[in-house]
């Protein structure tokens, strides 16, 4: 039932089928998305704002609903499942927002060990009791973003730069083997920004994890993409390996606007 | 500094004020015409303050250990009280808000009993729990419990309405259940409110607590009303400087702790 794309040679981790998503006030948000994606990719969603980036990430794991099609997640339908089931689903796929997330009162720790939560049964959890594995397992995230020794400090006292990289480590604690990324950089400015795009690269070469992550910037997809999707109106305007994304490619499907988009950024 | 500061428009302050003053001032006078207040009488009593006044200022201060038992009653009335109602107010607030996902319904209906409760005055119900569970200091920590849990529970539950909803999101997406979003996404954010609420309520509560008594729901009020039929001023004293005292020493911890949390 599902086609799977020549795109990705590896066995698909994230398939979207005939995926529609109509707002309830009429915006058609995504227009019949068939897109498969393999394991251990790391892709890159471009489209101006409004194109319908966030829309696609958040129905992978359901945080938004669709309107009609299927999601497969690893062959399971995210789409039908239902309570445990959907947790489940969801806890193989971290997600980092751009907004970062955190409580920021809590400590770094407290804020990367909320990663381990889905893992443990309610009542332990109510009593905030974590194994002493948890602990090694939120450590460990916290030294592949090099924020070890921030280990207990308040969220809010970290830069912006920072507090992006413990939401890194807080989906890394989970052990996903997806990572979803709502333009995570659209805050930052051009160094940290560098810094949280490498720690994702590398979360993705070294731990095979599965990257979609969401950008306004061309540029920036180019430098990291294995693949790169252009949306727009919610539709798929371009899905290939990122060389075939060049200049005049873009241009054609978009016209200037999305090469000027680095200048105007700061929407989601 | 500023060049043409001549055009800056006038505030329109200054008419705003004496507008509220008159119409206070109208609104004083008329209730006073309705209510038949006769200002010579008021003022001819006066002289009778002044009898009062000076029996007062020799307290008797033997009587300090007949009403330091009802004192500690007073007090634990208001702790338990404020704890019970405390207790019960922390599910409830994180179930009716409004951003919490419960059943929209259900919440309604419970966000118009709590205001219900709150309109009641704490007088009031401790006076019918009299009447249910007779004279003692049961009626006074009901009356207080359900009192401090209307207030908290409305204080408690608009707090959670503001909070930011990142965190809910993020703990959603990693595959938390309902419990454990509250747990670790709400909670951390809200828990230092809570806290001051519900010392908030303490700070209330002591003060209702003391003249509860009075209408024989428990505590030292009984003893000021007593003094008072009694016509002894000497020991009346004694009880107003014992509850001022209290209420003067647990309003500043309170205040401190409250400062720490925030
Ligand atoms: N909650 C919503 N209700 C209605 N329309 C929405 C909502 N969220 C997004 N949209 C609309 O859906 C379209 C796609 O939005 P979005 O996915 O946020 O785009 P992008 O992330 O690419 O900027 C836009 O037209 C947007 O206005
Ligand atoms: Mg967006």
């Amino acid at each position: 039932m599902a086609t799977i794309q020549a795109a990705s040679e590896q066995r698909p981790v994230i398939q979207l089928v005939n995926v529609n998503k109509t707002y309830p006030n009429g915006v058609q948000g995504l227009k019949n998305l068939n897109i498969s994606i393999g394991q251990g990719e790391f892709v890159i969603v471009i489209g101006l704002s409004g194109a319908g980036k966030s829309t696609m990430l958040r129905s992978i794991n359901r945080l938004n609903e669709i309107t009609s099609g299927d999601i497969l997640i690893d062959g399971q339908s995210i789409t039908r499942a239902k309570g445990k089931a959907l947790r489940d689903i969801r806890r193989n796929i971290g997600m980092i927002f751009q907004s970062f997330n955190l409580v920021k009162r809590s400590s770094v720790l407290r804020n990367v060990l909320t990663g381990r939560v889905a893992y443990h049964s309610t009542l332990n959890m109510m009593l905030g009791i974590f194994p002493k594995k948890d602990k090694e397992i939120a450590y460990d995230a916290l030294k592949r973003v090099n924020l070890a020794e921030k280990v207990y400090t308040r969220a809010d006292e970290l830069s912006g730069g920072q507090q992006q990289r413990v939401s890194i480590a807080r989906a890394l604690a989970q052990e996903p083997k997806i990572i979803l990324a709502d333009e995570p950089v659209a805050s930052l400015d051009p160094i940290t920004t560098e810094r949280v795009m490498d720690d994702l690269l590398r979360i993705n070469r070294e731990l095979g994890i599965t990257v979609l992550v969401n950008l306004h910037s061309i540029e920036l997809a180019r430098k990291y993409g294995d693949r790169i999707i252009g949306l727009r109106g919610g539709e798929l305007v371009f899905n290939g390996p990122t060389a075939e994304a060049t200049d005049s490619t873009l241009r054609a499907i978009y016209g200037e606007a999305i090469l000027e988009e680095e200048d105007n950024k700061g929407e989601a | 500094m500023i060049p043409n500061q001549t055009t800056l428009p006038k505030k329109t302050g200054k008419v705003k004020f004496f507008t509220t003053l008159s119409m206070l001032l109208i609104i004083i006078v008329v209730s006073a015409i309705i209510t038949d207040v006769d200002i010579w009488q008021l003022l001819t009593n006066l002289g009778q303050a002044g009898y009062i006044l000076e029996q007062m200022s020799h307290p008797d201060w033997s009587y300090v250990s007949v009403v330091l038992g009802p004192l500690v009653e007073t007090i634990r009335m208001a702790i338990l009280g404020t704890a019970f109602g405390a207790i019960l107010a922390f599910p409830f607030s994180l179930y009716v808000a409004r951003n919490m996902e419960s059943s929209k319904a259900v919440s309604g209906v419970l966000r118009f009993i709590n205001n219900i409760i709150r309109t009641i005055p704490e007088l009031l119900l401790a006076a019918v729990f009299v009447a249910v569970f007779g004279i003692g200091p049961f009626a006074g920590i009901i009356a207080l419990a359900i009192f401090s849990f209307g207030m908290v529970t409305k204080l408690f539950f608009e707090s959670i309405e503001t909070i930011d909803e990142g965190p809910i999101e993020a703990l959603k997406s990693s595959g938390a259940n309902r419990l454990e979003i509250m747990r670790f996404g709400v909670i951390p954010q809200v828990i230092s409110y809570y806290w001051n609420f519900v010392l908030f309520a303490f700070e209330i509560n002591i003060r209702a607590s003391t003249v509860l008594g009075y209408i024989g729901a428990g505590g030292i009020g009984i003893f000021l009303s007593r003094a008072l039929k009694q016509v002894r001023y000497d020991r009346v004293a004694v009880i107003i400087l014992i509850i001022f005292v209290v209420v003067l020493a647990i309003d500043y911890v309170s205040n401190k702790v409250r400062e720490k949390l925030s």
